[in-house]
C-alpha cells in the first residue's frame, strides 16, 4: 500500500516542483514586492505601503500606457475577431472556395514568423526616407501623408499596432475558417430557401454559430493587447518620448534600465489584475454558456 | 395579433414574393459585381502580406546600394553570398542556439507533462483535484507578472545565460496548457487496457510508457508542435536572460544583427529569411496537425 501513496506524487512531483518555482513564487513574490522600495545594487530594502500605486496612478506615463493598451485592444477587436470572421465567412463561401486555400495559407504565414523578424522587416517599410510605405504614398501622389511612422508620437502607437494586426489577423481568419466549416450546410440551404440574402444569412447563421470561437478569440486578442511585449519593444521601445509605451514595456524600462524595481514590480501587479479580471470573465460566461 | 388576409393584401404579399423571385432572378449579374469587389479585398489583402515577405526575399540578394536607389526593383545581380555572410556572421550560432533551446523545451514540456497527466488520472492520487486546480490555474498567469523576481531567481540558481534559464521557464509556462490536453487525451483511453497490463505483472510506470505513451502520439505531436511554436519565437524571456552572444537565440540574437550590421542590409534580410523559415516549412508540411494543435490549444487556454 505504501506504494500507491508515493508513487502518484513522484509522477506529478517535475511539474507541481517547476510551476511552483518559476510561476507562482515569482508571482507571489511580486505581489509583496509592490509595497517595498529597494535598489538592484545596494539591497537595502525599506516597507512604503502603497507609496508605488499612487506615484502610478499620479504618473501620466501610466494613462499613456492605459490608453495605448485599449487602443490596441479596441483596434485588435475589430479588425481580429470582427474583420477576421468576415473574411472567413467569405473564403467558406461556394464562390471563392477555389481560391480560399491560398489566401488562408498567405493570411497565416505572418503567424509563424517572429515579431523580431516582422520588427525588423517593418522598420525597413517605415523608414522614413527608403522606406516602402513613404515611396508608396509618393507614387499614388499622396506625398503631404509620408512622414516618419515610428518617429513621430501622433502616429507611433498606431504604425505599431498595424504590424500586430498585419500579424494576427490570418490567425483568427485560420480559426474561424476550421469553426464555420464545422456549421452544418442545411442551415444555410434552409436560409436560401427562406429567401435569406447572403448578409442576412451571415448575422442569423455564421455570428451565432461561431459564438464560442468568438468568445475565445475575444479573451485571447483582449488578453493578449494587454500583455504586448514584442512589437513595441523592436519597433519603437515605447518612444518617442512614451507616446507608444504600453504596460509591459514600461514595466520593463522601469525595472530594467531605470532600475526603480519597485515601482516596476507595483506595474507587474497592476497587470496581474487586469489579467485576472479578464480571465474571471471569462470564467463567468462560459459557464452561462454551458448552461 | 395577426389579422386575417384580405385577398387584397394577400395579392399583394404573393406580389411580393414574385418581386422577391424575380429580385433574385436579376440579381445574378449584381452579385457577380459584389462578388468581383469582394474578391478585388481579398486580393489586396493578399499583396498587403504578401508584398512585405516577398520584398524581404528579393532584398535579401541585393547590395546595400541596391536597396536603396531601387528597393522595388528585382536585383540585376543576385548575391546568394549575402546568406553564407548571414550565416557565417553569427545566425548559424542563434539558429543552432534556438535549436537546443526548442529542442529541450519540447522534449521536457511533453515529458513532464505527461508524466503529471498519468498521476492526475490513472493513479488513485489522493487531492487530485486541487492539484488540477494549480497545474491549470497557471494560464492565468503571465510571464510579466512575476518577471523581475523570476529575474532574480534565475540568477540565483546560477542558470542565467544558459540554455537551462529559457528551458525550464518556457517548460514551465507550457506546462498549464499541455498538461490539460494530455491529459482529456488520457480520460478517453479506456481502462480496461492497463488493467490487463496490470495483470499481467506490469508496474504503473510500465503501463505510462507501454500503453498510454504509444496511444496518445497524436496529442503529444500537437504538445510538441504548439510548445514548438511558442519556444522559437519567444521573446520577453529571450532577451533578459541571456545576455551572452554565444548563448542567444535567434529572437534576441537578431537584434544585435541588426545593430552589428547596421550598414549591410541585404545580409540582415538573408538573416531575418533564414530565420522565418524554420517555422514556415513546418507548417507547409504539415499544415493540418498545426492548425488542429493551434485551434485544441486556442480552446483551452
Amino acid at each position: 500500500m505504501q506504494r500507491t501513496r508515493i508513487v502518484p506524487i513522484l509522477y506529478i512531483a517535475p511539474a507541481i516542483i517547476l510551476m511552483a518555482l518559476f510561476v507562482y513564487y515569482p508571482l507571489v513574490r511580486n505581489i509583496v514586492n509592490g509595497f517595498y522600495e529597494w535598489n538592484p545594487f545596494t539591497l537595502d530594502r525599506s516597507f512604503v505601503s502603497v507609496d508605488h500605486y499612487v506615484r502610478l496612478f499620479k504618473d501620466p506615463v501610466f494613462y499613456t500606457v492605459l490608453k495605448n493598451n485599449l487602443l490596441y485592444a479596441i483596434i485588435s477587436v475589430i479588425l481580429q475577431v470582427g474583420l477576421g470572421l468576415v473574411i472567413a465567412a467569405i473564403l467558406e463561401d461556394k464562390i471563392f472556395r477555389k481560391f480560399s486555400t491560398a489566401f488562408r495559407t498567405t493570411y497565416f504565414l505572418p503567424v509563424l514568423i517572429s515579431m523580431t523578424v516582422i520588427g525588423i522587416l517593418f522598420s525597413f517599410i517605415y523608414n522614413p526616407e527608403v522606406g516602402l510605405l513613404n515611396s508608396f504614398l509618393k507614387t499614388i501622389g499622396l506625398e503631404e501623408w509620408t512622414r516618419g511612422w515610428l518617429g513621430d508620437p501622433n502616429t507611433s502607437i498606431y504604425s505599431v499596432i498595424a504590424v500586430s494586426q498585419w500579424q494576427s489577423i490570418g490567425y483568427c481568419v485560420m480559426l474561424y475558417v476550421l469553426a464555420v466549416q464545422k456549421i452544418p450546410s442545411d442551415l444555410y440551404e434552409a436560409a436560401t430557401i427562406d429567401g435569406a440574402g447572403k448578409i442576412r444569412a451571415f448575422f442569423s447563421i455564421t455570428v451565432p454559430q461561431v459564438k464560442e470561437m468568438t468568445f475565445v478569440l475575444l479573451i485571447y486578442t483582449v488578453t493578449g493587447s494587454f500583455l504586448v511585449f514584442s512589437e513595441v519593444y523592436v519597433l519603437t521601445q515605447g518612444g518617442p518620448s512614451n507616446s507608444s509605451q504600453v504596460f509591459s514595456t514600461y514595466l520593463y524600462q522601469k525595472a530594467f534600465i531605470d532600475n526603480e524595481p519597485g515601482y516596476a514590480s507595483s506595474i507587474a501587479n497592476v497587470i496581474l489584475g487586469i489579467t485576472l479580471i479578464f480571465y474571471f470573465v471569462q470564467n463567468k460566461f462560459l459557464k452561462t454558456g454551458e448552461e | 395579433m395577426k389579422l386575417i388576409e384580405s385577398p387584397e393584401a394577400s395579392e399583394a404579399k404573393s406580389a411580393a414574393v414574385s418581386k422577391v423571385r424575380y429580385h433574385t432572378v436579376k440579381r445574378k449579374p449584381g452579385l457577380s459585381l459584389t462578388a468581383g469587389i469582394i474578391f478585388i479585398f481579398l486580393l489586396l489583402y493578399f499583396v498587403a502580406i504578401a508584398y512585405p515577405l516577398f520584398w524581404m526575399i528579393v532584398n535579401s540578394f541585393k547590395e546595400t546600394q541596391a536597396i536603396f536607389n531601387d528597393s522595388w526593383g528585382l536585383p540585376k545581380e543576385w548575391l546568394f553570398s549575402n546568406y553564407a555572410t548571414a550565416w557565417e556572421q553569427g545566425v548559424s550560432d542563434y539558429f543552432l542556439n534556438s535549436l537546443i533551446i526548442t529542442a529541450g523545451t519540447c522534449i521536457l514540456t511533453v515529458l513532464v507533462s505527461a508524466l503529471c497527466a498519468y498521476g492526475l488520472t490513472r493513479t488513485g492520487l489522493k487531492g487530485g483535484k486541487w492539484l488540477l486546480l494549480f497545474v491549470s490555474a497557471g494560464l492565468m498567469f503571465s510571464p510579466q507578472s512575476g518577471l523581475i523576481p523570476l529575474y532574480e531567481l534565475i540568477q540565483k540558481m546560477g542558470i542565467f545565460d544558459t540554455y537551462w534559464a529559457l528551458i525550464l521557464t518556457f517548460t514551465a509556462y507550457r506546462l498549464p496548457l499541455t498538461v490539460l490536453l494530455i491529459r482529456s487525451f488520457f480520460l478517453s483511453i479506456p481502462r480496461e487496457l492497463e488493467e490487463s497490463a496490470y495483470l499481467d505483472g506490469a508496474s504503473s510506470l510500465q503501463v505510462f510508457s507501454r500503453v498510454y505513451l504509444p496511444m496518445s502520439k497524436p496529442i503529444l505531436f500537437t504538445g510538441v508542435i504548439l510548445t514548438a511554436y511558442y519556444s522559437w519565437n519567444e521573446f520577453l524571456f529571450s532577451i533578459l536572460f541571456i545576455q551572452t552572444e554565444d548563448v542567444k537565440p535567434i529572437t534576441s540574437g537578431l537584434l544585435v544583427f541588426k545593430d552589428a550590421l547596421n550598414t549591410n542590409w541585404g545580409v540582415l534580410m538573408a538573416g531575418l529569411v533564414i530565420s522565418a523559415l524554420p517555422l514556415i516549412v513546418v507548417f507547409l508540411l504539415m499544415q493540418k496537425h498545426f492548425i488542429r494543435g493551434l485551434a485544441e490549444g486556442s480552446v483551452k487556454g
